[in-house]
C-alpha cells in the first residue's frame, strides 16, 4: 500500500530564513555608477575616529534572494486583496490602485518640501483641495492635514482645545472619556497634560446623559466622543451632549475612526462637534500597509482655526498658494514639513473617483453590509446592544462562552475558513466582544461566505468546542505563543541565538 | 439584502438618526471622475513641480536613488493591504520583516532594541524626550541649536502642553559643531537628557563621545538624532548614546513633499519597557517552529489606556518595509559604498567654495553667498533649471547670507559645476 503523504513544512517557500542567515560575504544586489568625481578616503574626509570598521551583522544577499525573500514572506500574510477583512473600527476597505499610481507620479513623489513655492503650486493645490473637501464632509470650517495618524490628530485636537481654553483664561484640568472609547483617547488626554475622567455608557451602549451630568463641571476641558460609537451605534443624544458641554464652556472632540458610517448623511460639525479627526487610512481608502502610514486630518470650527498648527496655506494677492508661518496663536508644529503628503494624494484621488454622490452611496453600502451580516448571524451570536447598527455590528461571546469558547477562539477558527478575524475583545464594555465591520467594498458572495463560516463555527462551538481551541489548523503557522514572547523578549537577531528549534 | 435586513429601502438604514444630525442636501463635491481623468488631474499638478530638475536641497530630506525592488515589494497586496499584525498566524510576513527592520536598525545604530517605527524623525524627538523623562524622573531637556529647526519646533509644541522645560545650547561659530562649553554650563542634575543631531543640521559630524561624557556626568541621558540615515553606512555608530531617534527617509523613501516617512527609536536593552510604539519579538508556534508576534504591548495605549508610554497606534509599517528592502539591496558593502559616494560628491561640490564652518561634514555643508543673498543665488540657479540650497537666514538669523547645500550620489558633476559657478 502506498505510504500516505501530507503537508511538508520544509518546503522552501514555507520556511524562509532571515536575511542574516542567508548572508555571505561578497553577495550583492546593488549597482552604483562609477564616480564622476575624484574618490576620497573616508578617514581623510571624515576623520579616522569617525569612520566605522563595518556594519556588524548587516546582511549581504543577492538580488534574486531579495525578491524571493520578500515575496515568500508576503505569502504568509493576509490582506484585503485576498478577502474580507472585517476588523471593527479599522474600516478595511479595498485600496484602489489608481491612488498608488498617482502618488508615484514623479513631480509629486520627488517634490522636496523646501523647493520654491513657485515650483510647488501643484502640491499646494492638492493640499488646499483636500482641505476643502474634508471640511465639507466634516461640516467644519477649517482642516489641518499635518497630523501623521489618528492618534496624532487626537493629540493635535486636544492641544487646540487647551490653547483655546487657555486663551479664554483657563485651560482647565479634566478630559471626559466614555468607557467605550478607543485606548488612544485616554492616552492622548494624558500626554496632552489632562486628567482623564471615565464616563459610563448606558444599557443601550451610548453615553449616559445622567452620568455625564454628574461629572461635568467647570474644570472639564472637553469630552472625547466617538460617533457612531465603538458598538456601531449612533449617539442619539449627541446634540444634547454637545449642548451640555458647551453650556459649561467645554469643547467636544470627536474621534472620527467611524466616519465611514456618516459621509454624506450626517456631519459632525452640524451636530455640535467642535474639533474632530479622521483617519484617511480608514474612511478614505489609503492602505494600512501592515500598520501605516496613516494620516489624521483635524477639522475645527471657526473659533479654533487661529490655533491650528503652523504653517497654514493661504492665497497670495497674485492668486498663488503660499505657506503662512505668521500664526501667533498657533499651537506650533506637530510634525516637520506639511503632513503625510503621499497619503493626502491618495485620499484626494479616492474622493475624486467617488464624487459627492458616490461617497454617500459608499456610506449606504457600508451600512447595508453591516446590517446584512447582523441579520444573518444574530440567531447564533448574542448582539451586544439592541440599538440599530450603523457600519459595524458588535456581538458578545456569551452563548459560546458557555462551552468554553471565547471571542479569541472564534476569531482564530475564522482564519481556517479563509477570513481575517474581526476585532476581538473591544470595546471593553462588551463581555467577549466580536466587533465586525465589513465596509462597503465587499460583494454579497463574500459576505455570505463569511456568515456561513460564522454560523458553522457557532455550531462547532456547540458540538466540538475542544477542536476550536487549537485553531487555526490550516495555516502555515499554527497558534503563536505570545505569552513567552513577552516574558523574555527577543527583539533583534543575533548570530547563533534563537528561542526556537531550527526551522528544518 | 434589504429584505434580509427587514428594510424597504436604503434610506431606512439611517433615517432614524436625530433630525438635527441629518445632512439634508448633497455634499458639495463634484460627481465622480474616471481613472483617466484622475490621472490627468494629478499629472497636471505634478508637471508644475519640476520633476526633472537637479536639486541641491537636503535639510532633513534627501534625494537618493530608489532601487526598483523597493516599490515592487511594497506594492504586493499582501503587504500593502494588510493590517497591523495582531493576528500573528496570518501576518508572519509583516512580522518577520519588522523583526528584520528592528535588527538592522540596531546594527546601524549600535543599539540593542529598536521599535517598529515612529511617524517620522521629528515626532520621534518628543517621544525620546518623554522616554528620558520616565527613565530619569527629570523634566528638563537640553537640545542643541544644530538640531533640525522643525524638529525643535515639534519638541516645543509637545513641551508646552506637557509642562516640560526645554532649553537650547549653542554651536561653535567656527566649526559649526556643538559648543561643549555652553552645554557644560547649562547641564545640571535637573536635566533628563541632552539632545543632539549628527551629522547636524549644518551637515557637521558631532563629537558624540564628548557630549555623552558631559551628559552622563550629570546623570542625564544622551539622545542622538539623525536625519541622514545613509551616513550610518560609514560613520561610527552612536554607541555612547542612551537613545537614538532618527529618520529613515534616505532609505528609498521618496521626498514626497515631506512625507510619509518613517522615524525610529532605538535604545539599550535595559530601557525596553520605556520605548514607545510597536515591537516585534521572536517566539514559537504550536509546532515549536520559530514565529514572530507583537510583544510587550502592555506598554501600549490599546492595553494600558491612560497609563501607556505613548498614544501612538498606526505608525509607518509599509514605509519601514521600504527601508528594509533598501537595506537588503545595498547590504553591508553597498551601504558603505553609497555613503562614500555621498562624501565624495559633497567634497567635490564644496571645493573652492567659501565654507562657513571648518567642521568635518558628510553630504551637506554651509556656504557663504558672498555679496549676494541666498535667494539671489537660488534665483540665478533656477534660471539654469537647478534647484539650489536651503536659505539659513530665517531659522538662524546669525547665518544670514549662508545656505545649506547637499550633494548625494545622484548629483552629477556638470550640475555641481554649474552650482559652483553660480556661487563664485
Amino acid at each position: 500500500m502506498a505510504k500516505a503523504i501530507g503537508k511538508v513544512r520544509s518546503h522552501q517557500v514555507q520556511n524562509e530564513a532571515l536575511l542574516f542567515e542567508m548572508s555571505s560575504p561578497g553577495k550583492k544586489a546593488y549597482q552604483l555608477p562609477e564616480l564622476d568625481v575624484p574618490a576620497v578616503s573616508p578617514e581623510e574626509a571624515l576623520g579616522a575616529e569617525n569612520v566605522r570598521a563595518e556594519i556588524e551583522g548587516f546582511p549581504e544577499v543577492s538580488e534574486v534572494e531579495v525578491i524571493r525573500h520578500f515575496t515568500r514572506l508576503s505569502t504568509w500574510n493576509y490582506g484585503i486583496d485576498l478577502g474580507l477583512f472585517p476588523l471593527g473600527s479599522c474600516t478595511m476597505k479595498y485600496n484602489p490602485r489608481i491612488n498608488e499610481a498617482v502618488a508615484r507620479i514623479d513631480g509629486l513623489a520627488w517634490a522636496h518640501p523646501y523647493q520654491p513655492e513657485a515650483l510647488s503650486q501643484g502640491a499646494l493645490e492638492i493640499i488646499a483641495l483636500l482641505e476643502q473637501y474634508l471640511a465639507e464632509i466634516f461640516g467644519m470650517d477649517a482642516v489641518t492635514l499635518q497630523p501623521a495618524a489618528g492618534a496624532h490628530g487626537e493629540f493635535t485636537g486636544i492641544m487646540l482645545i487647551r490653547e483655546y481654553l487657555a486663551s479664554q483664561g483657563n485651560a482647565r484640568r479634566k478630559v471626559l472619556v466614555p468607557d467605550s472609547a478607543h485606548g488612544t483617547n485616554p492616552a492622548t488626554a494624558i500626554i496632552a497634560g489632562y486628567d482623564v475622567v471615565n464616563v459610563k455608557s448606558n444599557e443601550a451602549g451610548m453615553v449616559d446623559v445622567s452620568s455625564l451630568a454628574s461629572v461635568l463641571d467647570g474644570d472639564v476641558a472637553a469630552l472625547m466622543v466617538t460617533n457612531p460609537n465603538t458598538v456601531g451605534v449612533f449617539e442619539q443624544d449627541i446634540a444634547k451632549v454637545c449642548a451640555m458641554l458647551h453650556e459649561k464652556g467645554a469643547q467636544v472632540y470627536m474621534d472620527g475612526a467611524n466616519l465611514n458610517a456618516l459621509v454624506g448623511i450626517a456631519r459632525p460639525g452640524d451636530f455640535g462637534i467642535d474639533v474632530m479627526h479622521s483617519n484617511l487610512h480608514k474612511t478614505f481608502s489609503t492602505p494600512h500597509g501592515g500598520g501605516g502610514p496613516g494620516s489624521g486630518p483635524v477639522g475645527v470650527k471657526a473659533h479654533l482655526e487661529p490655533f491650528l498648527p503652523t504653517p497654514r496655506l493661504r492665497k497670495t494677492e497674485a492668486g498663488a498658494w503660499a505657506w503662512d508661518y505668521d500664526r501667533p496663536k498657533s499651537i506650533g508644529r506637530v510634525r516637520a514639513f506639511y503632513g503625510n503628503f503621499g497619503v493626502l494624494v491618495r485620499a484626494l484621488a479616492y474622493i475624486m473617483a467617488h464624487g459627492g454622490p458616490g461617497l454617500k452611496n459608499a456610506t449606504l453600502d457600508a451600512l447595508l453590509n453591516a446590517n446584512y451580516i447582523r441579520a444573518l448571524i444574530e440567531p447564533y451570536y448574542q448582539i451586544a446592544y439592541n440599538a440599530k447598527s450603523m457600519h459595524e455590528c458588535v456581538f458578545s461571546d456569551v452563548k459560546q462562552a458557555k462551552n468554553g469558547i471565547k471571542t479569541g477562539d472564534i476569531a482564530k477558527r475564522l482564519i481556517d475558513y479563509g477570513f481575517h478575524p474581526y476585532t476581538t475583545s473591544f470595546p471593553l464594555i462588551v463581555s467577549g466582544a466580536l466587533m465586525i465591520e465589513p465596509t462597503e467594498t465587499e460583494p454579497k458572495q463574500e459576505l455570505d461566505a463569511f456568515c456561513d463560516a460564522m454560523i458553522a463555527i457557532a455550531k462547532e462551538a456547540e458540538e466540538n468546542p475542544d477542536a476550536i481551541k487549537h485553531a487555526p489548523e490550516m495555516t502555515r503557522t499554527p497558534r503563536v505563543d505570545e505569552v513567552s514572547a513577552a516574558r523574555k523578549p527577543v527583539v533583534r537577531w543575533r548570530p547563533g541565538e534563537t528561542v526556537s528549534k531550527a526551522a528544518d | 439584502m434589504l429584505s434580509v435586513c427587514g428594510l424597504e429601502s436604503l434610506e431606512r438604514l439611517y433615517d432614524y438618526l436625530p433630525d438635527d444630525a441629518l445632512l439634508k442636501r448633497p455634499l458639495e463635491i463634484p460627481a465622480g471622475l474616471s481613472e483617466y481623468e484622475i490621472t490627468d488631474y494629478f499629472k497636471a499638478r505634478a508637471a508644475g513641480c519640476a520633476p526633472s530638475m537637479p536639486c541641491f536641497l537636503g535639510a532633513g530630506v534627501y534625494r537618493h536613488y530608489r532601487p526598483v525592488m523597493c516599490d515592487v515589494v511594497v506594492s504586493r497586496g499582501e503587504f500593502l493591504t494588510s493590517y497591523t499584525p495582531y493576528q500573528a498566524e496570518i501576518a508572519q510576513g509583516t512580522l518577520t520583516t519588522i523583526f528584520e527592520f528592528q535588527s538592522m536598525v540596531c546594527q546601524l545604530t549600535g543599539m540593542e532594541v529598536a521599535n517598529a517605527s515612529m511617524y517620522d524623525g521629528s515626532t520621534a524627538v518628543p517621544e525620546a524626550a518623554m522616554m528620558a523623562l520616565r527613565i530619569t524622573g527629570r523634566d528638563r531637556f537640553l537640545i542643541a541649536r544644530t538640531v533640525h529647526p522643525e524638529y525643535r519646533e515639534v519638541l516645543d509644541t509637545n513641551a508646552r502642553n506637557s509642562r516640560l522645560y526645554v532649553e537650547t545650547f549653542g554651536y561653535d561659530a567656527a566649526t559649526g559643531a556643538l559648543d561643549l562649553a555652553d552645554l557644560e554650563a547649562k547641564l545640571n542634575d535637573q536635566i533628563a537628557c541632552v539632545i543632539v543631531q549628527s551629522p547636524n543640521f549644518f551637515g557637521v559630524i558631532e563629537d558624540l563621545k564628548a557630549a555623552a561624557a558631559l551628559a552622563h556626568k550629570h546623570g542625564a541621558l544622551l539622545v542622538m538624532l539623525f536625519t541622514e540615515a545613509v551616513s550610518l553606512g560609514l560613520l561610527e555608530p552612536p554607541r555612547e548614546a542612551d537613545i537614538v531617534a532618527g529618520e529613515m527617509q534616505s532609505f528609498a523613501i521618496s521626498p514626497s513633499y515631506g512625507g510619509p516617512f518613517a522615524g525610529i527609536i532605538a535604545t539599550r536593552e535595559k530601557y525596553i519597557r520605556q520605548i514607545p510604539g510597536r515591537l516585534v519579538g521572536e517566539t514559537k508556534d504550536a509546532d515549536g517552529n520559530r514565529a514572530f508576534c507583537l510583544t510587550l504591548s502592555t506598554r501600549e495605549q490599546h492595553i494600558r489606556r491612560e497609563k501607556a508610554t505613548s498614544n501612538i497606534c498606526t505608525n509607518q509599517a509599509l514605509i519601514a518595509l521600504m527601508a528594509t528592502v533598501f537595506m537588503s539591496v545595498y547590504g553591508k558593502e553597498g551601504l558603505r559604498e553609497l555613503a562614500l559616494q555621498n562624501v565624495a560628491k559633497a567634497r567635490y561640490l564644496s571645493e573652492g567654495l567659501p565654507l562657513k564652518f571648518t567642521g568635518r561634514f558628510f553630504n551637506e555643508f554651509v556656504v557663504k553667498t558672498n555679496g549676494r543673498t541666498p535667494a539671489q543665488v537660488n534665483e540665478a540657479l533656477l534660471g539654469r533649471n537647478i534647484i539650489g540650497g536651503y536659505d539659513l537666514g530665517a531659522a538662524y538669523p546669525e547665518l544670514e547670507g549662508c545656505m545649506l547645500l547637499c550633494a548625494t550620489e545622484m548629483a552629477k558633476r556638470a550640475e555641481m559645476d554649474a552650482v559652483k559657478e553660480a556661487l563664485r
